[in-house]
């Protein structure tokens, strides 16, 4: 545990201790406060029927932010260590790969969740100003955010089996981005074409992860698609792991 | 661990790793002893860094078995790397730390506490001499204090067994000799394995010496035995003022002389370029004794045995002779 909290320290170290963290950490609240910005707006100015967090759901920003940043924060964990080299040092230590892999995944995951918190703090700062649970509550908010962190979490380990597969930050982060793309539009299939009733479309509805965002978004949480992809982020660790061990393959 | 492991820090049989067709290291054996400096030498490419790779747990071997102080490489990895301190090729460092904290960083990392890798990261800044830049950045260091970084970081954890790849590779001459001197002063209390294709590097800093070349050992012995078994002459220069044919005729008679060339120096002295076999001891005495005998001048005497360099030439040489006539 000792060495895992080091690693996890330094891992946080790199997010926030070099510019390109607070450069993802920047983009990515310009985008959330144009998105808050838009919402706001609509509430003001559109009749509807759907609360503050499905809208947050259904508005692009929200996916822009999540198929860009989950790259973004990822490509840098393996594929970096490999090019500089500073990979042979480290698995030379008395560590294990799982506490690196480990320390890698959750301090992606944690940065990735303060990248998402500024979007709800706005939104339970916006309860105390309308007292209508049918458009600002905070049991959506908080499962909202659960399903962000879910999600995210399938989504960065995503990238760290991108990461772990090369040296070159570039092709780590094309291929965490092509891979979460399209998980993506499985779930736009779902929800936006109309599917013919069939075992397809039944599948894609069970790994709908639009599906998921959207219950979510309403204040629901089902332990069908949380179990989809809790199951999902440790195929892909286990995944990472393979590719750290292939060096001491045989 | 048996008995065989309190002798031997590392075991090595029938190492091989290969990397598709390409067989970068071929049956690879030898054993080090505790506390023994071993050099690795070979040109680039004889698979010198592959070996130490694979004996700091880094790489896994296609076949044979590699044991570090009785643990092997392969199934034990964990308790190998807590005995080891390791520099690889190109030192690589997290360029984003800074000095002070890396070292600590690494000795948690190493199993330290707070305390110890406190105390050790100050007590190898000190070794290394890197007090003046430990607030430093990495990345605004030059190569010489990186490349003392990365020693440092090798000795942190005071392991068993040190393993450094070109560790001097950057520094200036006065650093070189520095470095020399601390890896010289680590051998007996820490055994050292290390790298390097300048040969004279190794014929300062080891006692014993590893040649590799295309993946297999040539030669492996300790440097002075190596020289003398190689089979090659001493050669001795003497400068003597002597009547020319009393000196040809002296000297062919001479006891184990293989050859000799005879040419005018400056004031009536003769330049002597002797060769000696390899059983022939100090021939000086002897010359000396010669020249006083025959109430001649002597101005001056000296030995060169041939260097590491010229056994590695020599080596290298006669391995790719045998190749070409195989083919």
């Amino acid at each position: 545990m000792k060495v895992f909290k080091t690693l996890l320290r330094r891992e946080l170290g790199v997010c926030f201790g070099v510019l390109n963290g607070y450069v993802i950490v920047s983009a990515a609240l310009f985008l959330v406060g144009v998105c808050f910005y838009d919402l706001v707006y609509r509430l003001n100015n559109q009749p509807t029927d759907m609360t503050l967090t499905e809208m947050f759901f259904f508005s692009w920003y929200f996916w822009l932010i999540l198929l860009l940043s989950a790259p973004l924060i990822t490509m840098r964990t393996f594929a970096h260590e490999k090019s500089t080299g500073t990979y042979e040092i480290l698995m030379t230590a008395p560590v294990n790969d799982i506490q690196v892999l480990m320390s890698k995944f959750c301090g992606a995951l944690f940065f990735h969740a303060i990248i998402w918190l500024p979007v709800f703090i706005s939104m339970l700062l916006l309860r105390f100003y309308i007292n209508n649970p049918l458009v600002v509550n905070i049991t959506s908010i908080i499962t909202t955010y659960f399903a962000v962190l879910m999600v995210g979490a399938l989504y960065i380990s995503i990238g760290c089996f991108g990461s772990a597969l090369t040296r070159s930050q570039i092709v780590a982060g094309m291929v965490s981005f092509t891979l979460g793309m399209g998980i993506f539009m499985l779930s736009v299939n779902v929800l936006f074409v109309v599917p013919d009733p069939g075992p397809i479309s039944l599948i894609l509805a069970k790994v709908s992860l639009a599906d998921y965002m959207r219950d979510c978004s309403r204040g629901i949480l089902d332990s069908r698609p949380f179990i989809f992809l809790v199951t999902s982020t440790f195929l892909f660790l286990f995944l990472t792991w393979r590719v750290l061990e292939w060096r001491r393959w045989r | 661990m048996g008995d065989a492991s309190k002798e031997w820090m590392i075991e090595v049989k029938g190492l091989t790793k290969r990397y598709g067709d390409f067989e970068a290291i071929s049956n690879l054996n030898f054993t080090v002893k505790r506390g023994e400096i071993l050099g690795l030498l070979g040109p680039n490419g004889a698979g010198k860094s592959t070996t130490l790779r694979i004996l700091s747990t880094f790489l896994a071997a296609t076949s044979g078995t590699a044991k570090v102080a009785g643990f092997d490489v392969f199934d034990e990895s964990h308790e190998v790397r807590k005995r080891i301190g390791y520099m690889p090729e190109n030192n690589p460092l997290y360029y984003d730390m800074r000095v002070y904290e890396y070292l600590k960083y690494r000795g948690r990392l190493k199993g330290l506490d707070a305390r110890q890798s406190r105390d050790r990261a100050e007590t190898v800044m000190k070794e290394c001499d890197l007090e003046d830049v430990r607030r430093k950045m990495i990345r605004q260091l030059s190569l010489g204090y990186r490349q003392r970084v990365g020693l440092a970081d090798a000795l942190l954890s005071e392991p068993e067994l040190i393993i450094l790849d070109e560790p001097t590779l950057g520094l200036d001459p006065n650093q070189v000799r520095a470095a020399r001197q601390l890896i010289k002063n680590l051998g007996g209390k820490h055994t050292v394995l290390i790298s390097s294709h300048i040969l004279h590097e190794i014929e300062m800093t080891c006692n014993r010496v590893l040649i590799l070349n295309q993946g297999k050992i040539l030669a492996s012995d300790d440097t002075t035995h190596l020289q003398s078994v190689m089979g090659q002459s001493s050669r001795v220069v003497a400068e003597i003022k002597a009547p020319l044919e009393d000196l040809k005729f002296s000297l062919k008679n001479f006891e184990g002389l293989l050859a000799v060339d005879i040419s005018a120096a400056e004031g009536d002295y003769y330049l002597c370029s002797l060769s000696f076999g390899a059983e022939t001891a100090d021939p000086r005495e002897e010359l000396y004794k010669m020249v006083v005998r025959n109430n001649w001048f002597l101005r001056e005497l000296t030995i060169s045995r041939p260097s590491l360099e010229d056994v590695f030439v020599h080596l290298t040489r006669k391995q790719q002779d045998e190749e070409e006539d195989e083919e």
